[in-house]
């Protein structure tokens, strides 16, 4: 071939035909697969919160198994039986209050506005279950969640999400024998709003005591589980005056 | 072998041993010490890569003679972490629970150290058959430190293998742990994929003087 591949002209001209070329090849695939991947994100939603709240398809006590996604929209309607937003003194019905973005949410009640925060109220033989929504930051990204309270705020069941956290270890945070840990445990302290920490040199590892407000932690995980520590804390001081009036029932 | 000549075989099998990338070449040890704490991690970085750099070869290779050699490793970049995008994306909508998985991964791919060697150092001088086993070959050989490591450490850490456990349970103290034995918290750490590669490159340059550099 011809082609003087060290010229500038052509330099440039490589590049730009490159960049539009992958370009269109990734616009393409975005545009073609984002309904998909959309309606994965929205089941994936529906299935933890199930899952906090004890809908799953649990055989032992090694691994997570959430219903089918193909049964997971009609589960949703069987067992949540209210979605509310409380935005400061306002509590409105929502149906489509799972889909709210906690972390905008989050940002904005940091900035001084009121935030519109999603709970859920689920239904399952005869007992309710409050479940609060929690994002906050691991070691190298998010973290998220969902925590159920029944109406005395002892936890009935927690899922704990990560987005980058190092697997083997901070990882752990989704593994059962962490999250099974949390229910039992009360998020008050008395009357405090104490949340569950993740405690290290805990006493306790195979937690038996269940009002210490504490879970034992996870060995090479210290600042996961303080990021754990600290988004149940704030989660439950954000939906504070709510769960006063679930008390106070 | 009938579909290989004997060269191109050595592509494959040179890298599984006497050239092996992290304990001959020294590249990719960032994801070595990363992700080994467990083996299923290790299979599926392993597996990961080998898309990537199997593709990413017969890419660059097809392109060798056109790319402007100013803007090489620019191109080599696009096209890696065009690849890890798509990768991403498709699991995305057909396997998301994979894709969840792998999320932490697809920054550690781009990032990995082979694959840019192997592009740089083999495609843009082979045309694309012999670049795609040489993909083949270094991921492998990548990946079977990987599962070394995460073997061990997986073992000596948490008494599991693929999540398993396989020593009995040291919280109730049974199997092994009846004996007294406890899991060594150390091999979780990334420091410890350190000490296991090191052994690795030491076991392996015994059996095989000629791997010793002179100085």
């Amino acid at each position: 071939m011809a082609l003087n591949t060290e010229k500038n002209v052509y330099t440039v001209v490589f590049a730009t035909i490159m960049v539009i070329i992958v370009g269109s090849v990734l616009a393409f695939l975005a545009s073609a697969l984002n309904d998909r991947i959309k309606e994965n994100e929205r089941f994936e939603k529906q299935q933890n919160i199930l899952y906090s709240m004890g809908v799953n398809e649990n055989v032992d006590e090694s691994n997570v198994n959430f219903v089918p996604t193909d049964k997971v929209e009609n589960e949703f309607s069987k067992y949540i039986t209210e979605q509310l937003v409380i935005s400061g003194e306002q509590i409105t019905n929502n149906d489509e209050a799972y889909l709210i973005d906690l972390k905008k949410q989050l940002a904005a009640a940091k900035a001084g506005e009121t935030p519109q925060l999603p709970l859920f109220i689920g239904e399952k033989d005869g007992k309710k279950f409050y479940i609060i929504p929690m994002y906050g930051k691991g070691l190298w990204d998010a973290i998220s969640g969902f925590i159920a309270l029944d109406s005395e705020l002892i936890v009935q069941g927690v899922y704990f999400d990560h987005k980058g956290e190092t697997p083997g270890l901070g990882a752990n945070i989704k593994q059962r024998y962490f999250m099974d840990d949390f229910a039992g445990e009360s998020i008050l302290d008395g009357t405090r709003y104490a949340g569950i920490k993740v405690a290290k040199g805990n006493n306790d590892p195979l937690n038996l005591i269940k009002d210490d407000n504490e879970v034992d932690a996870l060995a090479g995980a210290t600042i996961t589980g303080n990021g754990v520590s600290a988004m149940i804390r704030e989660s439950v001081h954000l939906y504070k005056d709510y769960l006063e009036t679930i008390r106070a029932q | 072998m009938a579909l290989l000549t004997k060269k191109d075989a050595n592509l494959i099998l040179d890298p599984l041993a006497d050239n092996n990338p992290i304990t001959i070449q020294v590249l990719g040890i960032c994801s070595a010490l990363a992700i080994t704490a467990e083996l299923k991690a290790s299979v599926v970085m392993a597996i990961s890569v080998m898309f990537v750099l199997g593709l990413g070869n017969v890419v660059i290779s097809l392109l060798r003679n056109i790319i402007p050699s100013k803007i090489r490793i620019i191109v080599q970049l696009i096209v890696v972490a065009t690849l890890v995008i798509i990768v991403d994306q498709v699991l995305k909508a057909f396997a998301y629970e994979l894709s969840k998985t792998l999320a932490v991964f697809v920054g550690l791919i781009i990032t990995n150290c082979i694959i840019m060697g192997r592009f740089e150092a083999f495609a843009l001088g082979n045309g694309p058959w012999r670049s795609f086993l040489d993909g083949i070959g270094n991921s492998l050989g990548y990946g079977v430190i990987l599962i070394i490591v995460g073997f061990f450490r997986e073992l000596l850490g948490s008494g599991t293998l693929f999540g398993f456990p396989v020593l009995g349970n040291p919280i109730e103290k049974t199997g092994l742990y009846a004996t007294g034995y406890e899991n060594n918290g150390f091999m979780i750490i990334p420091p410890a994929a350190l000490i296991v590669v090191g052994i690795i490159i030491w076991v392996q340059r015994s059996r095989n003087r000629a791997l010793i550099e002179e100085h």
